[in-house]
């Protein structure tokens, strides 16, 4: 029933399940017609794997839940409900001088979404999660129960539910801190690097200057040219002249289901030795509008398209510092050396900054993130050895880009997961939820 | 800026075109039975910034205050240019065969009620010679169907009603719009299953957007319904009672 909508953006795994639409913030949650069945709210669906799905079940669709309630324009208070999108939020905040206090990769989330993930962005080294900006919201129970929480009011609540992967109930409404901007444009530098040292010698030297840092790595390179790639910082631009930097609004869309990936591993090659060596000069200042330096996907609509109907897979992992940090030289050499990979391949350095969340993915280290075509048994094997990897290095993988790892790992990784278990409201599950507790061997 | 009246205006549809009228700055005058919706919307349009929001709680079967209601409205905004009409309800079909009570009630709320508002608003603005009154009808008064011929005679009759107004008003220059969305996925359709012939909300509220805009007399949303509606209307009764639509 018009269920092709809801599925994940890495359209792996395919789920079946019934869609009830919540409508009003002060109604209950459905009581009736879904008797021995469970609950998952659902934002916009840009997880990337079974975070956002509840195959057999219900999702609570939260999209119409898209209203604002307040906005204190002076202090940059906003409250809104959970089913808007950044993208409607910054229609009204940027105009007003203020900007989202950390922002993902794509504007089109939910709030709701972003709190139940705890999203990261590019300025994590500076202020940590979304979470750590959320001063409170309201959470809806199955029984009814409507509780308000923030670090002083229901504080474990508030910390079960920041990363609480949409278990603990539904998020109606949230209110967080917005940030402060003169104009809307970005000062960017671009810098072309040779190997993973240099790396993390310009994270260092820009950790404290630059407020946004990432870097594109070329997943395919190998021996001592392993994380070369170019690396991004940029600040705010802070001059209140009316700069004009100009926002692309030409929009694409990937008009149709290729039968089969895009990316393979020539056009892959191809893309990066392109990509790494047009860069010329090696280190390029610009100004940019936001929405291109933190949304360059965004032009590019279903672009989760081009790797064919069998959809693909999102490995992001963290290795955090010291002895382990090798981890993440090992973890390009095996992808390198499988010819696979995604023409986005970001690495980003971690602050300290502690996030509120009981079970949220970021903690102090290196990450990387890239997408795999979904080539079945030989895409698993590969990322199964990841995972390995990862473990051993004392890491994380993150879940709302996981479809498919083993619970023995997310057991290992989030060693507090049965912490979140008194919070997860008795009628709520999910289909990851399910894969990683082991109810599912 | 323009002063605009709203009667449903937690529906779906008027929702989504309440949106764009706030973002255009313009005045609004909310009337809709449930309070706390009302208000949600209410603070929702002024932050996207609605130069003047007012709502209030109205049951549109309190015919005694209809045209009370259009007196605040210009009173609150300091003046009246458009009405949207867009209350209504999706009948029970079979359960409307069963019972004429709930017939009546039916045709109370899609229909009488619609007519009632419209006898007063009609007079408003022709007295002041100015104003635009758009009313959302629907395709599925275009002809009756065993599936859906209790709604679709209450648009039906909207729909007449309104040609008869608009050709009334004509001469002292007040619009009369009439817009018949066809399949919208809204709570009101929520039980039926879903396929490539229908629009958003926004779809429709941007054609109801576009043709206030510009005074369409008649706007189907999304357009190819007039293809579709001119075909339906084409078959003569005789083939027409033998199909299943």
């Amino acid at each position: 029933m018009g269920n092709a909508k809801y599925q994940s953006w890495g359209r792996y795994p395919k789920c079946h399940q019934q869609v009830v639409k919540m409508l009003w913030r002060h109604e209950p949650l459905p009581q009736e017609g879904y008797e021995g069945k469970t609950f998952l709210p659902f934002g916009n669906g840009r997880s990337y794997g079974d975070v956002c799905l509840n195959d057999g079940g219900v999702l609570i669709d939260t999209r119409s839940l898209n209203r604002f309630i307040h906005f204190d324009s002076r202090e940059g208070i906003l409250r809104c409900e959970a089913g808007i999108l950044l993208s409607e939020i910054l229609g009204l905040i940027v105009p007003q001088g203020w900007f989202l206090p950390v922002t993902p990769g794509t504007q089109f989330v939910t709030i709701g979404g972003a709190i139940a993930n705890d999203v990261h962005g590019k300025n994590h080294h500076q202020v940590g999660t979304f979470g750590c900006h959320v001063l409170s919201f309201e959470l809806l129970r199955s029984d009814g129960n409507r509780r308000m929480c923030s670090p002083h009011n229901n504080s474990a609540w508030y910390h079960a539910t920041i990363g609480g992967l949409g278990l603990t109930g539904v998020i109606t409404w949230a209110e967080f801190q917005l940030k402060k901007i003169k104009n809307p444009c970005i000062i960017q530098e671009s810098i072309q690097y040779p190997n993973l040292k240099t790396f993390f010698e310009l994270s260092e030297e820009s950790s404290q200057e630059f407020e946004y840092t990432v870097a594109w790595v070329d997943c395919l390179a190998k021996g001592n040219q392993i994380g070369k790639g170019i690396f991004i910082r940029g600040n705010h631009d802070e001059s209140t002249l009316q700069k004009s930097c100009r926002l692309a609004s030409r929009m694409f869309t990937v008009p149709l289901d290729p039968p089969f990936s895009l990316i393979n591993r020539w056009s892959l090659a191809m893309f990066n030795k392109c990509y790494y060596h047009q860069h010329r000069p090696r280190h390029q200042y610009s100004i940019k509008h936001y929405v291109p330096f933190f949304y360059p996907l965004d032009t590019i609509q279903q672009w989760n398209r081009i790797y064919g109907p069998a959809g693909f897979l999102q490995y992001q992992c963290l290795i955090p510092p010291g002895p382990g940090r090798d981890g993440i030289r090992e973890i390009l050499a095996r992808i390198g050396a499988e010819g696979v990979g995604s023409f986005l391949a970001v690495l980003k350095i971690f602050g300290d900054k502690r996030s509120p969340g009981l079970l949220s993915f970021p903690k102090p280290g290196v990450t990387l993130a890239l997408d795999f075509p979904n080539h079945g048994r030989k895409t698993f094997k590969l990322l199964d050895t990841l995972d390995e990897v990862v473990r051993a290095a004392g890491g994380s993988v993150y879940p709302a880009k996981d479809a498919r790892m083993h619970s023995k790992y997310f057991q290992q990784y989030f060693p507090e997961w049965k912490r979140l278990i008194p919070f997860i409201d008795e009628k709520f599950s999910s289909s990851f939820w399910r894969r990683v507790n082991g109810e599912y061997p | 800026v323009k002063k605009i009246m709203i009667i449903g205006a937690t529906s779906a549809i008027v929702q989504a075109v309440t949106r764009l009228f706030a973002t255009e700055g313009h005045s609004l005058f909310l009337v809709a039975r449930n309070k706390d919706k009302l208000q949600a919307i209410a603070t929702d349009l002024r932050l996207r910034g609605a130069g003047y929001v007012e709502a209030c709680v109205m049951d549109v079967l309190e015919y005694n205050r209809h045209a009370s209601v259009i007196m605040t409205a210009e009173e609150k905004m300091g003046g009246l240019d458009l009405a949207v009409v867009a209350h209504g309800t999706l009948p029970d079909q079979q359960a409307c065969e069963r019972s004429f009570d709930l017939t009546r009630q039916e045709l109370e709320i899609n229909c009488l009620s619609t007519i009632s508002f419209l006898t007063h608003i009609a007079n408003f603005f022709e007295t002041k010679k100015n104003g635009t009154i758009a009313v959302i009808s629907s395709v599925a008064g275009e002809r009756g169907r065993q599936s859906n011929y209790v709604y679709g005679t209450a648009k039906g009759a909207v729909s007449i009603f309104l040609q008869g107004l608009r050709n009334r008003l004509q001469k002292c220059g007040v619009k009369v719009l009439t817009i018949k969305p066809g399949l919208v996925d809204t709570p009101m359709t929520s039980a039926f299953p879903k396929g490539m012939l229908w629009a958003t909300p926004d779809k429709v509220a941007r054609d109801i957007h576009h043709a206030i805009q510009f005074s369409k007399d008649i706007t189907y949303s999304p357009f190819f319904w007039r293809i579709v509606m001119l075909i339906i209307r084409l078959i003569p009764e005789r083939l027409f009672k033998n199909l299943r639509l």
